[in-house]
């Protein structure tokens, strides 16, 4: 019942992905300087490249967009204590340190988000629980992460639905700002209700699936796992956190 | 012998002041096919929760009487226990499967894979559950891209999977098209006929409880008031009294009667001409 994976990189164990993924963003937010969130932008761009994500990786490169320009305007125009002007518009003026942290702190959610999306876009969620269920997770824990995932598009279908009944009987919720908050209290009624409603039928039809037997899950989904990956995650931890005390300790000066 | 009994059971839900459940007897033996009707608010739903011990056992509320579930009082019986002697099968499919799973194989395996069996045993009851449901071929289809019917068959192929002696079905077409009807019908036929497994099947539609059942019972307000053959229940001239519409068969042998015409064969239990 695998399905099966293609590329390298899709290929590796769900938490040698996981691994990389959340060194990625430690390192992209702790380690000071250009170098390393460009170095990991670099490296994501190979994962990429890799994969052939192509498209797929497109909405999360424009969802970072609005923040990354907002951080440029702000950190660019107003960084508090700057004041090697480089430009002035009106009563605004851009200064040169202020632009350089901007253009910092841009980097670095751009390869933490960039990190996170090659994860997201690799590892199937159910692959990923399986292998954390393998390792000793317990099974709630599984589920309720596996279910907080699938809850996100369930709640978007049933929301539009509700949205679709209640513009049915003339809720208006188009139109100025004030109409559009207007029209959301009609709508979070019957859409909290019903996920409350969903939750109390999930869960009887779990105890009717024996999910509270004591006993512990065989294994059905075996991830595909190798000492190269285990010492590979074990060494990737410990450059991490190497890094990070020589950050904090101020032994690491990056350029 | 029995494999589901009920006692004189009365229940109330947590919070209601009214018993849902008035004085149930009920017997339903192994291998038997019961159909279970009445009007909303009857109660047919808490019967399928009180028989399948999830009432008061998971949703809380009050339980006087007794509820066996295989000779055991449903009280003794732990949750993942009554599951394996006795699977429920609720209206709605979305809500019944996991939504964490992958593929149809993954989802009938939840149950086996919770109950701690090993990997050849599980692989051995999901097969067999996915041929009795009529499902095989969905096996490596993801579970929420399947239609109504084929959702409701995958639900039930996942409680077959626990190798229940009875299942409740608490109307499992509610939700569904004709042609989903029908393909749930058609294998509810074959899983009585096949497993031996005993059936008890709420429903609204009584042509689908005629063709499956070989005694039914109606109930209004909490209470059992008729008891009896299919074929006998059904066409029971009190039965629109208690919000029930008897199958077409009956209803069209009432036509031709009262256009002064009458059938040659017998429609609704009296003879033909």
């Amino acid at each position: 019942m695998l399905r099966p994976p293609d590329g390298f990189y899709r290929r590796l164990n769900p938490v040698t992905k996981l691994a990389i993924a959340l060194c990625t963003a430690v390192l992209a937010f702790v380690v000071r300087g250009w170098s390393p969130p460009l170095a990991l932008l670099v490296g994501v761009g190979l994962i990429v490249a890799g994969t052939h994500l192509g498209r797929a990786f497109l909405p999360f490169v424009l969802a970072t967009l609005p923040l990354l320009a907002s951080i440029l305007l702000i950190n660019t125009f107003l960084y508090p204590g700057a004041t090697d002007t480089i430009l002035v518009i009106g009563p605004l003026r851009a200064t040169g340190s202020g632009l350089t942290v901007a253009g910092q702190a841009s980097l670095r959610i751009l390869a933490f988000a960039l990190s996170v999306a090659v994860f997201a876009l690799t590892t199937p969620t159910d692959d990923l629980l399986a292998d954390l269920e393998r390792r000793g997770m317990g099974r709630r824990g599984s589920f309720v992460i596996g279910s907080a995932f699938q809850a996100i598009p369930r709640l978007a279908t049933r929301a539009r639905e509700v949205a679709d009944s209640q513009r049915a009987r003339g809720l208006d919720t188009e139109g100025s700002a004030w109409r559009r908050i207007r029209g959301i209290v009609p709508l979070a009624g019957p859409l909290i209700t019903g996920a409350l409603s969903e939750v109390e039928e999930r869960a009887m039809a779990l105890e009717a699936r024996a999910f509270s037997a004591p006993r512990r899950r065989a294994t059905i989904r075996p991830m595909p796992d190798s000492r190269v990956q285990r010492i590979g995650r074990w060494l990737l931890v410990g450059i991490t956190l190497a890094l990070v005390l020589a950050t904090f300790t101020g032994r690491l000066a990056l350029p | 012998m029995t494999v589901l009994t009920l006692q004189d059971v009365r229940y109330r839900y947590a919070g209601a002041s009214a018993w849902a459940l008035d004085g149930i007897d009920l017997a339903v033996a192994p291998g038997e096919v019961v159909g279970l009707t009445g009007a909303n608010d009857a109660g047919k739903s808490t019967v399928c929760l009180v028989g399948a011990g999830l009432a008061p056992g998971a949703i809380g509320g009050r339980l006087e009487g007794t509820v066996l579930i295989d000779g055991t009082p449903s009280s003794e019986l732990p949750s993942y226990l009554a599951a394996q002697r006795c699977g429920i099968l609720f209206q709605n499919a979305t809500t019944q499967l996991t939504g964490t799973t992958a593929t149809v194989w993954e989802e009938v395996a939840f149950g086996p894979r919770n109950l701690g069996l090993e990997v050849e045993a599980i692989v051995e009851r999901v097969a067999w559950a996915l041929r009795l449901a009529r499902v095989e071929h969905l096996s490596g289809r993801q579970p929420d891209r399947l239609s109504g019917g084929q959702a409701q068959l995958v639900a039930l192929a996942s409680f077959l999977a626990l190798r229940p002696q009875i299942l409740v079905l608490d109307e499992p077409t509610s939700q569904l098209d004709p042609a989903g009807t029908r393909l749930v019908g058609e294998t509810l036929a074959g899983l009585a006929r096949d497993s031996g497994t005993a059936l008890l099947i709420v429903e609204h539609k009584t042509d689908l409880l005629e063709s499956l059942c070989t005694r039914v019972l109606v109930l209004e307000a909490g209470r059992i008031v008729l008891d009896g053959p299919a074929a006998a229940v059904l066409a029971d001239e009190r039965l629109a009294g208690y919000g029930v519409e008897a199958p077409s068969r009956v209803r069209l042998a009432r036509a031709l009667r009262s256009g002064g015409l009458e059938p040659d064969v017998a429609l609704d239990g009296r003879p033909g001409r």
